[in-house]
C-alpha cells in the first residue's frame, strides 16, 4: 500500500500535528520507504499465531485501597506554562 | 590523581575506600574534565554545586559501606530527577522540572553516589546517532566527525571521554548496546521488568528498559545490582530476590553452551564484522565454552516489527506532551486544537513526529490488524525463536552492530538505513531479555566494534560472567586520544 | 395486579414505530482511592486537591491497580448475573481532551472483566429481561470548566482517574418507562451490593442512551445515534422522547438517519449533533503496555460470590413467602437496601402484614414530606414496630395511632410510653363501653326510633357518637358488636 498526502494530513490530525505544508512531501517519501520497510512482515503467514500481550509470564499485581497520594496541587500545578492558584488554564473550546 | 578519571569506577571506588583520594577531589576532577569537554556536547545540564556539596557531605562522613560510595555520576537526560530539570532530548521539555526522582536515580542515590549532571540523548530516545536531540548532536570521542550511537549518545560519549565514572542509559531497540559499541564501552540492556520504569520518560512502555554503560564488566554488574530491584511502582516490575552480581562475578566458563544464530550473517555485513565475531567465538572456545549453531528464523522481521511496535507505543505515550500541566505550549491557535496542534509540531522533533504518526496509522481503524495484530504476532515467533534456542544454549553470540561509528549526518536523510542499525539489538527487546555489548576490537580505521552476549530473561549474572571472561581474555583497550581539551 | 398492555409507539402517518434502546451506564465505583493510584475519591474537594503525579500523566508515571475496584467489577458482575472473566485485558482508548492528561483513558475493549448477564424489571405489562451485553473498568476523566474565565478553560482532575464501571444493556428497552425502570433497578442492585452510591446529582451514575426506531414488525434494527452522557434519568427520558420522535420525522420524510453522536441540550429540550462526521473519532485501542493482563482465580471469585448479600429479586420473593405480602408490596420493599432492612426489623417485632401497610402509608408520607431517607428516620425500628403492634393487639385504634405517629415523629419517643403518658389507651372493655352506648341510647331515643323503623344509615351517627364521648379511644370492633346487641334489644 502506499500513503498518500491527504492520508498522512489525516492521521496528523488525529495525532495533533500540524504538518507544514512544505514538508508534507519529503514526509511522504519518508513514511512510504519506511512502511514498504514494515510491509516485510506480509511474507508471513500468522494466522495460526497469539498476539504477544505481555512479555512478562505473570498477572496484575494490584495494591490496597488506601488514600496515599494527593494533596500536592502546588507540585501539580508549579510546571504548567499556564495555571492560576487552583486550575491549570487550557485553551478555549474542545 | 591526575590519572584518577581514567581508571574504571571499581578502582575509583577502592581510591575512595583507601582514602587515596577524596570524594570532593574526584567530583573536581570530572567537573574539570566535563569543562575541558564542551566540544562533546554530551550534558544538557550539569549540577556541579550539588555535586560539590554531596562531595564535601560524603568526605565529612565517609559511608564506605555502599556500593557507589562518594561516587559522582551523570545520567541519560531521560531519567527525571527532583529538582533538576529533565529534558529527554526535547524543546517539549525545555523547561521541565520534576518533584520527583526516578526510581532508578534514586536507588544509585541510595547507594551512596550522587548527581553529577543530565547527559544528552536522542529526542524521547528515538534515535541511533544523537542527532535528534533538540539540544544538538553529540560527538564521539573516538573522533570529532564521528556521532556516538543513540539514543545513549551522551551517555556513552561522557563515559569514553571520562566524564563520568560510570553512567545509565534506557534501551528500547539497542540504545544503551549500540552506543556502547560506537565508543567501545560495556552497556547492558536488562531483563524486560528487572529495572523500574518508574520516573523514566517513556518511549514504548513494553521495550524500555534501563541499564548501566560502564568501562568494564565488573562496573557493570556494581551498577546493575545498585539500580535494579522490584518497585511496587511499576506494575511490569518483577518481584524477585535482589541479587550480588558484582560479588558473584565469576571468570570460569567452562562447559557453558553458547549459541552462534545464523541469521545474524546478515547480506552486506562488512567483513570486519565477521571476523570480530570470529574472534569472539574462538576466545570462548578457548576459555571451555561450546560453540553451537542456531536458528533464530524470524530475526529478519524484527526491525519491521519493532517499527510498527515502538512508534504504536510511543504515538500514545508522547499523546500527554499537550502543553498544559508542564512543557512548552505554543502561544498560537485559536481554540484547544490549534493549541495542541501548534505546540505538539512546535515542541517535537521530525523524528518524533514521524514516529507518532506511524505509531497514530498503524494503530487506526482499518490498519490495526494488518499492522499492529500482525506485529505482536511476529513478536511472539520471535520470542519462540528465543525460548526455543535457550532450551539447548547457555547464552548467544552475535556482533552488537553492523558497523562501526558512522559519520555525522551519514543516514539523517534515510530513516530506514538508520534504523537497520539497530537489527542486531532490536530482537533482544522484543523477547524481553538481557544482553551485554562487550568491546572486542577496532575496525580499521580505529573504531571500536562490539560483541553481543544474549542471556536467558534474568540469566544476568551468567552473561556478565561470560563477559568477565571475554574481557579478560580479549587484549582490547580503549585508548581514545583526548582531542577536544 | 391486573395487567396492563405494552403501549409506547409512535404513529406516523407511514406506520407505527417501535422505539430501541441500549444504555451505556457510567457508574463511580464506591472505593477510597482511585484506580490506578493512591488518590482520594472523595467527592467536593477544593480543585486539584486530589490528585497525583499519575492522575496528572507526568512523564514517567505507572499506573497500579486498585484491588478494590476489581473486586467491585467482580461484584457488580455477579449482582447481574454475569459471566465473570477470569481473563480480562485493561486498553488504551486514545483521543485528547483538556481534561483527558494521558492523551487516553485506561478502559478494556475486546476482553472486558464482566461478560454477558441480565436485569428482571417489573413492567405494569409483567417482568421483562433486559440482558447485559458487559461491564469493564475505565478510568474517569477530570473536568474543564468553561465558564470562570472567558479567555480560558480551567482544568480540575479531581476526578481524572476515578474507577468507573461501564454496564452496556444490550438493546432491549423500548420505552422511557423501561429505562427509568432500569436504572432504577441497576441502582438498586449497586446499592445493595455497595459497589455505586448511585448518586447522580454527584455523576456517580450517568449513562450514553443509544436510539433507533423501527417500524413495529421490523426485525432489522434502524440507524442509531448515541445520546452522551445524561445524568439524570428525567433528562434521559426527555432525550429518548426527542430524539425518537425526530428520528420517526426524519423517515417519515423520507430521510436518512446519520450514525452520529448527540447531545441532550436541557434547556431547550432537545439533541443536537456534537460533531461532524470528518471528525470522527478514531479511538485507536490497544493493549496498555504499562499493564499486564488481569488474571482472576477462581477462587477469588467464588468467595466473593459467598460474600454477596441477598439481591433485590431474591429479597422480594423470600418477602412474598415470609411475610406474606403481595407483589407489590414486596417490590416497593425491597427497592432499597435500607428500606428492606428497615422493615425486616420491624417485622420481626410485629405483624408482617400491618408493618407493610403502615411503612409504605404513613412513614414513606412523612418521610417523602421531610424529605428524608429511611436511614435517618427520626421513627426507630423498633418504635415503629411497637406502634404497629399496639394496633394489632387493640391497643390503639388506627386513628389514634395517627396521633401518637405524629408525637412519635415530633419527640421520637417510644410509642408505649405517649399512649401511657397521654392516656390514649383504647377503650376494650365491654362494661365499660356499654355503659357509654346505653348512655348514648338514652339520650338519642328518637333516632333509635328511626333506626329500629329501618334507617339503618344512622348506624353511623351511634358509632360518632361513641368515639366523640370515648374521646376517640372506644375499641371501634368492639363498639360496632355491642351498638348492633343493644340496638337490637
Amino acid at each position: 500500500m502506499s500513503l498518500d498526502k491527504e492520508k498522512i494530513k489525516h492521521v496528523a490530525k488525529l495525532a495533533r500535528i500540524s504538518v507544514d505544508e512544505a514538508k508534507v512531501n519529503s514526509l511522504t517519501k519518508d513514511l512510504n520507504s519506511i512502511f514498504k520497510f514494515i510491509e516485510q512482515l506480509n511474507e508471513l503467514n500468522t494466522d495460526k499465531v497469539e498476539p504477544l500481550t505481555s512479555i512478562l509470564n505473570q498477572s496484575l499485581r494490584s495494591r490496597k485501597d488506601e488514600i496515599s497520594d494527593g494533596k500536592i496541587r502546588e507540585k501539580i500545578l508549579k510546571n504548567s506554562p499556564k495555571k492560576n492558584e487552583e486550575f491549570f488554564c487550557s485553551s478555549k473550546g474542545g | 590523581m591526575s590519572n584518577i578519571t581514567n581508571q574504571s569506577l571499581s578502582e575509583i571506588l577502592e581510591s575512595i575506600k583507601s582514602k587515596k583520594i577524596s570524594s570532593l577531589e574526584l567530583t573536581q576532577a570530572y567537573i574539570k574534565n566535563i569543562e575541558n569537554a564542551k566540544k562533546l556536547n554530551a550534558f544538557v545540564t550539569t549540577t556541579f554545586d550539588q555535586a560539590l556539596e554531596n562531595a564535601k557531605k560524603f568526605d565529612n562522613k565517609p559511608n564506605n559501606e555502599q556500593l557507589l560510595s562518594g561516587v559522582p555520576l551523570a545520567v541519560k537526560d531521560l531519567f527525571c530527577t527532583e529538582n533538576v530539570k529533565t529534558t529527554a532530548g526535547s524543546n517539549i521539555l525545555n523547561n521541565f522540572v520534576p518533584s520527583y526522582e526516578s526510581t532508578v536515580t534514586k536507588n544509585l542515590w541510595n547507594n551512596g553516589a550522587f548527581l553529577l549532571g543530565k547527559l544528552n540523548c536522542d529526542e524521547f530516545a528515538m534515535g541511533s546517532s544523537n542527532e535528534t536531540s533538540f539540544f544538538g548532536n553529540v560527538i564521539n570521542p573516538v573522533g570529532d566527525h564521528l556521532v556516538p550511537g543513540g539514543s545513549s549518545g551522551g551517555s556513552s560519549s561522557a563515559l569514553a571521554a571520562d566524564l563520568t565514572p560510570a553512567t545509565i542509559g534506557t534501551d528500547t531497540g539497542g540504545s544503551i548496546r549500540q552506543p556502547a559499541s560506537f565508543t567501545g564501552t560495556v552497556g547492558l540492556k536488562p531483563t524486560y521488568g528487572l529495572c523500574s520504569r518508574w520516573g523514566i520518560v517513556a518511549f514504548a512502555s513494553s521495550l524500555d528498559q534501563a541499564g548501566p554503560m560502564t568501562k568494564t564488566v565488573n562496573d557493570c554488574s556494581i551498577m546493575l545490582e545498585a539500580m535494579s530491584g522490584f518497585d511496587e511502582k511499576d506494575s511490569t516490575s518483577i518481584n524477585k530476590k535482589k541479587e550480588t552480581y558484582s560479588k558473584n562475578l565469576k571468570d570460569n566458563i567452562k562447559g557453558l553452551k553458547i549459541g552462534i544464530p545464523k541469521e545474524y550473517r546478515v547480506d552486506n555485513m562488512p567483513k570486519e564484522i565477521d571476523e570480530l565475531w570470529e574472534k569472539g567465538k574462538k576466545i570462548l572456545k578457548d576459555l571451555g565454552a561450546q560453540l553451537i549453531d542456531i536458528s533464530l528464523p524470524h530475526t529478519k522481521y524484527a526491525l519491521p516489527t519493532y517499527y510498527i511496535v515502538a512508534p504504536a507505543e510511543a504515538s500514545s505515550n508522547l499523546a500527554r506532551y499537550d502543553g498544559v500541566r508542564y512543557g512548552y505550549r505554543s502561544q498560537k491557535g485559536k481554540d484547544l486544537i490549534e493549541m495542541y496542534e501548534n505546540t505538539r509540531s512546535e515542541g517535537f522533533g521530525d523524528e518524533v513526529k514521524r514516529r507518532i504518526l506511524i505509531g497514530t496509522y498503524v494503530l487506526s481503524s482499518g490498519y490495526y490488524d494488518a499492522y499492529y495484530l500482525k506485529a505482536q504476532k511476529v513478536r511472539q515467533l520471535i520470542k519462540k525463536d528465543f525460548d526455543d534456542s535457550f532450551t539447548k544454549v547457555d547464552a548467544i553470540l552475535t556482533p552488537s552492530t553492523p558497523s562501526s561509528a558512522f559519520k555525522i549526518g551519514e543516514k539523517t536523510n534515510d530513516p530506514v538505513s538508520m534504523y537497520l542499525n539497530d537489527i542486531f539489538t532490536v530482537p533482544v527487546n522484543l523477547a524481553g531479555l538481557p544482553a551485554l555489548s562487550l568491546p572486542a576490537g577496532l575496525d580499521k580505521q580505529g573504531y571500536p566494534l562490539g560483541l553481543q552476549l544474549i542471556g536467558k530473561a534474568l540469566d544476568e549474572q551468567k552473561i556478565l560472567n561470560i563477559g568477565y571472561a571475554f574481557e579478560k581474555n580479549c587484549g582490547y583497550k580503549n585508548e581514545i586520544k583526548k582531542w577536544w581539551s | 395486579m391486573s395487567k396492563e398492555k405494552f403501549d409506547y409507539f409512535i404513529n406516523g402517518e407511514k406506520g407505527k414505530y417501535e422505539v430501541v434502546i441500549g444504555l451505556e451506564v457510567h457508574a463511580q465505583v464506591l472505593s477510597s482511592s482511585k484506580l490506578f493510584s493512591g488518590s482520594s475519591t472523595k467527592f467536593g474537594a477544593d480543585p486539584n486537591k486530589q490528585v497525583s503525579l499519575i492522575d496528572s500523566a507526568f512523564p514517567g508515571m505507572l499506573p497500579v491497580i486498585n484491588e478494590e475496584c476489581v473486586k467491585q467489577a467482580v461484584r457488580t458482575g455477579l449482582g447481574l448475573n454475569a459471566k465473570i472473566n477470569n481473563y480480562s485485558v485493561f486498553d488504551r482508548k486514545n483521543y485528547f481532551y483538556a481534561d483527558l492528561p494521558q492523551g487516553y483513558q485506561i478502559s478494556q475493549y475486546k476482553n472486558p472483566i464482566v461478560g454477558e448477564g441480565k436485569v428482571l424489571l417489573d413492567m405494569p405489562y409483567g417482568s421483562k429481561e433486559i440482558g447485559i451485553e458487559r461491564l469493564h473498568l475505565e478510568q474517569d476523566a477530570g473536568k474543564s470548566i468553561h465558564d470562570m474565565d472567558p479567555s480560558s478553560t480551567y482544568v480540575d482532575l479531581n476526578r481524572s482517574g476515578i474507577a468507573l464501571m461501564e454496564i452496556v444493556s444490550k438493546p432491549h428497552l423500548r420505552s422511557p418507562d423501561e429505562v427509568n425502570a432500569y436504572i432504577k433497578k441497576l441502582r438498586t442492585i449497586m446499592r445493595y451490593l455497595g459497589t455505586c452510591d448511585g448518586n447522580m446529582q454527584e455523576g456517580s451514575l450517568r449513562a450514553d442512551v443509544n436510539v433507533s426506531v423501527r417500524k413495529v414488525g421490523d426485525k432489522n434494527f434502524g440507524t442509531r445515534c448515541e445520546i452522551k452522557n445524561v445524568n439524570s434519568i428525567k433528562f434521559m427520558q426527555m432525550a429518548i422522547e426527542y430524539e425518537a420522535n425526530r428520528q420517526v420525522e426524519l423517515l417519515e420524510d423520507g430521510k436518512e438517519i446519520d450514525q452520529e453522536t448527540r447531545l441532550f441540550d436541557t434547556k431547550k429540550n432537545e439533541t443536537r449533533s456534537m460533531r461532524s462526521k470528518e471528525d470522527a473519532h478514531d479511538y485507536r485501542y490497544f493493549p496498555d503496555p504499562d499493564l499486564l493482563p488481569l488474571k482472576l482465580e477462581q477462587k477469588l471469585i467464588d468467595d466473593l460470590k459467598k460474600s454477596l448479600p441477598e439481591l433485590p429479586d431474591n429479597k422480594k420473593e423470600r418477602f412474598i413467602q415470609e411475610y406474606g405480602l403481595n407483589s407489590y408490596e414486596a417490590n416497593v420493599l425491597v427497592s432499597e437496601k435500607e428500606i428492606s432492612d428497615y422493615y425486616e426489623e420491624v417485622a420481626k417485632l410485629s405483624d408482617k402484614k400491618l408493618a407493610a401497610t403502615w411503612m409504605m402509608g404513613d412513614l414513606f408520607a412523612m418521610l417523602n414530606d421531610k424529605g428524608l431517607n429511611i436511614s435517618n428516620s427520626p421513627i426507630s425500628a423498633k418504635n415503629f414496630a411497637e406502634l404497629v403492634q399496639s394496633i394489632k393487639s387493640g391497643e390503639i385504634s388506627g386513628r389514634i395511632a395517627k396521633e401518637v405517629f405524629e408525637i412519635m415523629v415530633e419527640s421520637g419517643d417510644n410509642p408505649k410510653k405517649i399512649i401511657e403518658s397521654k392516656g390514649m389507651k383504647q377503650q376494650s372493655d365491654p362494661k365499660e363501653l356499654e355503659k357509654i352506648i346505653n348512655e348514648i341510647l338514652s339520650k338519642n331515643k328518637d333516632k333509635v326510633d328511626q333506626y329500629k323503623a329501618g334507617k339503618e344509615k344512622l348506624f353511623g351517627f351511634f358509632v360518632g357518637q361513641v368515639m366523640k364521648l370515648s374521646g376517640g379511644k372506644a375499641n371501634p370492633q368492639l363498639t360496632n358488636e355491642i351498638l348492633k346487641k343493644l340496638l337490637k334489644g
